[in-house]
């Protein structure tokens, strides 16, 4: 989630009897990660939801399918990102009614979703999500990957490697440093799983369990969640009391 | 407290700047977007080509500078259609301060530099508030490393007082490569004081010819 928008932050409204406006989150998913890579795009999130401070859902899918060349991963309120995933829906479906061999890319999503999230934020009701899109489509230069990312007010971006939430802060500066293009699968989920290893130790609202997901020209893929190794063996954390002073 | 507006707004950060000549028009912007002191990406557009001889930067809050943009692009494109024209740099101009004080009660946050060619192939320039009010000068910039590139280019481009009868020109007399030197110059500059310029700096050049982009490497720090 956005680092200026705190979770808890009371910004609720009453605008005439019966009516609310704008809202805090309740429950919500904590970074979504993604990166390009040879055959398409990478992305990985933990499975875990947040009730506050509590680690309340734990096995909650923050990446979707949508369509046939896209994924999309959110972070912040886990219910607005279930209704996102309803007006995709409703998108794709109509889409695919039209029968005409065309099908909406991941650019035209992004375009789609940016519009939605900006004009809730023109009504002061806004989704309260930061959405990761990927994919990969023919275009006029051949298969083409695409990454972008979309905030709850409308700020919207391409970018070869994208983090929300803690992820920017924690995961921007290693895939920064180590992103190269045309990485393999297996590389880019070693440097997936690196940031998630830091957000892991370092994020409060994270949980050891993820799923990583790809999308390519064969489609999209999401594998059983999985934890990562752990390593606590500090010598500071053995007998912590060891040099104190006083009854604890 | 916290207020009902606070969230709506953020500044993605960036610096504009155009500057008009005899007959052509230098607009550049850099290419940072920002939010607090993370930056997003290092690699985003300002700039939107209007019209051919009309382009537009603009700095401040991104989701609004890109539903202006799109907004703009889309009237351009309906006068086309009514009027089998392009729209002039000057038109434009008058239709981007009446969209911007439309939503003067829930402003774009776009601070705007307009420049192109005018009907008789000189350069123009239109700097912009947030809320439409615009006026035509030789030169200027807006955003956040503004005010440390506007006292320089006072100082390069002296503009003529518009109180002078008979009306001076406000155009520099500087030649189109002197005035995109000056630009990298500027930019340089403001990127090294202000921690939102940086990372790459676009340049777009409108004369007779036809529009000419150019890209130069800013500091990444």
């Amino acid at each position: 989630m956005d680092g200026s928008h705190a979770s808890g932050s009371k910004v609720a409204a009453a605008d005439g009897p019966g009516t609310q406006r704008t809202q805090y989150p309740y429950v919500t998913g904590t970074s979504i990660i993604a990166l390009k890579y040879k055959d398409g795009v990478i992305m990985a999130s933990d499975t875990g939801a947040s009730y506050g401070s509590t680690l309340r859902y734990k096995s909650v899918e923050r990446i979707k399918a949508v369509g046939k060349h896209s994924l999309i991963g959110a972070s912040g309120e886990y219910s607005d990102f279930q209704e996102i995933l309803r007006y995709l829906d409703e998108l794709t479906l109509s889409d695919h009614m039209w029968d005409d061999g065309n099908s909406l890319g991941p650019k035209e999503i992004h375009s789609y979703l940016t519009r939605v999230m900006y004009n809730r934020r023109n009504k002061f009701d806004p989704l309260w999500n930061s959405l990761v899109l990927g994919g990969v489509k023919k275009g006029p230069k051949g298969e083409e990957k695409y990454l972008g990312m979309v905030n709850m007010i409308g700020t919207h971006f391409e970018e070869n490697h994208i983090a929300t939430g803690f992820g920017n802060h924690l995961a921007i500066p290693i895939l920064r440093a180590e992103w190269r293009e045309d990485m393999t699968f297996e590389e880019a989920v070693k440097l997936v799983e690196k940031c998630l290893l830091v957000l892991l130790y370092r994020d409060r609202s994270s949980i050891n369990k993820f799923q990583i997901a790809k999308i390519t020209t064969e489609g999209a893929t999401i594998y059983p969640p999985y934890s990562l190794k752990t390593y606590w063996g500090f010598s500071a954390f053995e007998n912590p009391s060891q040099g104190a002073v006083g009854s604890w | 407290m916290s207020r009902r507006g606070d969230w709506v707004y953020e500044n993605n950060g960036g610096t504009c700047v155009a500057i008009a000549g005899a007959d052509y028009c230098v607009v550049a912007a850099d290419t940072r977007l920002s939010v607090g002191y993370n930056i997003l990406t290092r690699d985003h557009s300002k700039i939107c080509e209007l019209a051919d001889k009309c382009v537009l930067a603009s700095s401040g809050f991104q989701g609004d500078i890109k539903a202006l943009h799109k907004n703009l692009a889309a009237r351009e494109l309906l006068y086309q259609h009514q009027h089998n024209k392009r729209m002039s740099c000057p038109a434009m101009a008058q239709l981007l301060s009446n969209t911007l004080y439309y939503k003067r009660f829930f402003p774009y946050y776009a601070f705007n530099v307009l420049g192109g060619l005018d009907s008789e192939g000189k350069g123009c320039v239109f700097t912009y508030d947030a809320v439409g009010s615009y006026e035509r000068t030789g030169y200027s910039t807006q955003g956040t490393g503004s005010s440390l590139i506007m006292p320089v280019l006072d100082n390069q481009l002296k503009s003529p007082s518009p109180l002078l009868l008979p009306a001076k020109d406000a155009v520099t007399p500087l030649s189109e490569s002197e005035a995109v030197d000056l630009v990298k110059d500027v930019f340089a500059s403001a990127t090294e004081r202000d921690i939102y310029t940086g990372d790459k700096l676009e340049i777009v050049v409108i004369n007779k010819a036809g529009m000419k982009r150019e890209y130069i490497d800013l500091r990444k720090d």
